[in-house]
């Protein structure tokens, strides 16, 4: 009988990420330094307004943006928590599902524009897209931390990891999506590619890119509390806590305030690519 | 059309072939293949093989053709958009399917205007945007876009909806923005791919008209596509006839009624009758005269006396058609004192419209001498058919009489 020896798969994988770690690791200590202090400052800086001042201000954006309902759902949801004295680790989790959305939206669209133009660049990017979201969020947990060590930092990029792959697939879709006869339209008239692109299929692309964003906000907000297993803050922390301590309530209450702060955003965003005119045909 | 005519375009030996390996199927097309043997043996599908015409100054040039007859793989290769396989296409004398990517890009923006099926209007620009679009990519500056823009919509009668989105108008409007897409930019050659299939009938025939109005202003060179015999007859200064990738016959409506190159235009044609194919505005004659709603008795009968006529078309300023006055009553009115005409304005015969097929116009003309006046489709007096000038029409077979002056 042959044996076929185990692969050293793990091994493999170890040798590669300690030699990025060697390489890199004074490059990402100092991102994650930087960026630390970011998320500390944003954090500090929505800590000092009073929490009715935020509240009525994302009430007044809800309106604004998704209507009144959304803004009473922002003014009772965020009431909640401030009255749970939940308000200091949701400000948390919201800096950390932003600054990884704009960041997860900032490579992703541009990659997914280039998906969608080239097919070169679309048969390599998308079989890493179905790897990334189909692989546990938790595994993104481990490497993170030899690179940007435990605490918020490594969260975000663990984040962005798994809450991009919505933003460049759905921008790649979108700009596909734009009727041919339009792409021609640009094209008879004489346009450049990115006369064609900026003019018709991005303007085009919106809605269905702003779907991405807001799945990606969706992904990175339950991304963000796995993370709190390697040191971020906010809400995930206080479910961690509730876990360690088997405190159901206590967890329930961290529970709710993930959901309400998901229905606020979800609302928002969906609201914008509402009112952006020309999406409705 | 006049005698002298100027080549703005020549297309030769035009081939253009789909698919990955197109040498070996150019080779079969060369030895006299058909299209259906050759995606057989090869795989590939030939959409245009060799064709060769010319496009003159000023002409409508339509081509007509069934769908899978290649007319739309045609026209998209004059402007490249389909990229020919072999051939030439010299506009003014240059041949574009050598051109580089920068050269293609500024003939697709100085020489050509495109038109579209489905209209293609950019939903998220309002009309004005859409119009200026052609414009706007050749680095026009805003201020002079937007005249340009605003010409070309009240050409195709839209103002007043500049800042209207695509969504907002109807389907022979937006289609006009199309148009004026096309024209904004003041192209040589305006290519219609089956710009009016997408409408309903009636608004189709008021835009062929329309075009036709246009056409008569504008003298621009126009390649216009259809499947429409009736509208290739209609438009078509010449009509290019497209079967299976290849051109069965060039000529005008006359040429392809009259003697069909092949049995398959023959066939094609057989179905198309001839007072169908007329209209009243091909038979009708101009009203030289008219009485103004306005006008008194008196000078009503002086322009009577002036051109020898016993009765009159009466009109309102803007020429829509009120009825008709004669010259007994208006005599009476001037016996009686009266200062006006409108006592004695009759109904008359009952009017037709400028695309109303000749052979629907026998009942009307034969119950009653009067002419049967013509009139748009606002109900202005465009013209009127006599009987003797629709039997005159008819005799001429297909072809539209001169405009005689009415005696």
């Amino acid at each position: 009988m042959i044996e076929i020896p185990r692969l050293p798969l793990a091994d493999w994988i170890d040798a590669g990420l300690d030699a990025l770690t060697d390489h890199f690791a004074s490059a990402t200590k100092l991102v994650s330094d930087v960026v630390e202090t970011g998320i500390e400052g944003a954090v500090d800086g929505l800590m000092w307004l009073p929490p009715w001042v935020s509240i009525l201000l994302v009430a007044a954006l809800a309106w604004r943006l998704a209507g009144r309902r959304t803004a009473l759902l922002a003014l009772l949801g965020l009431g909640l928590l401030w009255n749970l004295d939940l308000w200091e680790p949701t400000l948390q989790t919201l800096v950390l599902v932003l600054i990884s959305t704009l960041v997860a939206v900032a490579i992703g669209a541009p990659l997914g524009i280039f998906a969608a133009i080239s097919g070169g660049v679309y048969r390599v990017l998308f079989p890493i897209l179905d790897f990334m979201q189909t692989m546990p969020a938790f595994v993104y947990l481990i490497p993170a931390i030899p690179f940007f060590g435990l605490g918020p930092v490594a969260a975000v990029f663990s984040t962005v990891i798994f809450a991009m792959p919505p933003a460049i697939r759905l921008t790649t879709l979108g700009i596909r999506q734009v009727p041919a006869d339009l792409v021609e339209a640009a094209d008879a008239f004489g346009s450049t590619k990115w006369q064609k692109l900026v003019k018709v299929q991005l303007p085009l692309a919106v809605p269905t890119i702003m779907a991405g964003i807001n799945q990606t906000i969706m992904l990175a907000l339950s991304m963000v509390v796995i993370a709190a297993m390697i040191g971020a803050q906010g809400l995930g922390g206080e479910v961690w806590r509730a876990i360690q301590r088997n405190e159901a309530g206590m967890g329930f209450e961290a529970g709710i305030a993930v959901v309400v702060l998901a229905m606020i955003l979800d609302r928002i965003t969906q609201g914008i690519v509402r009112t952006k005119p020309g999406s409705a045909s | 059309m006049s005698v002298e005519q100027s080549v703005k375009m020549a297309v030769r030996g035009l081939t253009k072939i789909f698919g990955d390996a197109p040498e070996e199927a150019l080779e079969l097309l060369r030895q006299g293949e058909t299209k259906q043997s050759i995606l057989e043996r090869t795989g590939q599908t030939v959409g245009v093989a060799d064709a060769s015409f010319d496009v003159y100054e000023g002409e409508i040039l339509v081509v007509m053709g069934l769908s899978g007859s290649g007319k739309s793989s045609l026209i998209r290769c004059l402007n490249r958009l389909n990229e020919p396989t072999s051939g030439e296409i010299l506009i003014d004398g240059q041949d574009i399917v050598g051109l580089g990517h920068r050269d293609l890009l500024e003939v697709r923006r100085r020489k050509f205007g495109m038109v579209f099926q489905h209209f293609a209007l950019f939903p998220h620009r309002t009309i004005q945007q859409n119009v200026e679009y052609g414009l706007e990519i050749q680095g026009v500056s805003p201020a002079e876009r937007a005249e340009k823009a605003q010409t070309a919509l009240s050409q195709v009668g839209l103002d007043g909806w500049a800042d209207a989105h695509p969504g907002q108008l109807s389907g022979g409007m937006q289609q006009r923005v199309g148009l004026a897409r096309a024209l904004a930019v003041e192209p040589d050659v305006l290519l219609m791919d089956e710009a009016f299939s997408a409408l309903d009938p009636l608004i189709r025939r008021d835009m062929q008209q329309e075009l036709i109005a246009l056409q008569s202003r504008m003298q621009k060179t126009i390649v216009f596509i259809t499947h429409d015999l009736d509208e290739a007859l209609f438009l078509g200064n010449r009509i290019v006839l497209m079967k299976d990738a290849r051109i069965e016959q060039i000529g005008t409506a006359e040429d392809i009624l009259s003697s069909p190159a092949t049995a398959y235009v023959e066939r094609f044609v057989a179905e198309v009758d001839k007072t169908k194919v007329l209209t009243a505005s091909a038979v009708m004659r101009r009203a030289r005269t008219v009485a103004f709603v306005s006008d008194g008795p008196r000078t009503v009968l002086r322009k009577m006396e002036d051109e020898d006529l016993s009765l009159l078309f009466v009109v309102e300023s803007n020429f829509r058609l009120r009825g008709v006055v004669r010259d007994d009553a208006a005599l009476k009115a001037v016996q009686r004192g009266e200062r006006g005409i409108q006592g004695i304005i009759e109904p008359g015969t009952e009017a037709v419209g400028l695309d109303t097929p000749v052979r629907e116009l026998f009942a009307p003309l034969s119950e009653s001498s009067m002419p049967a006046p013509v009139v748009d489709a606002e109900g202005r007096l465009k013209g009127m058919v006599l009987r003797a000038s629709l039997l005159q029409g008819l005799a001429e077979q297909g072809t539209a009489p001169e405009q005689e002056e009415a005696a």
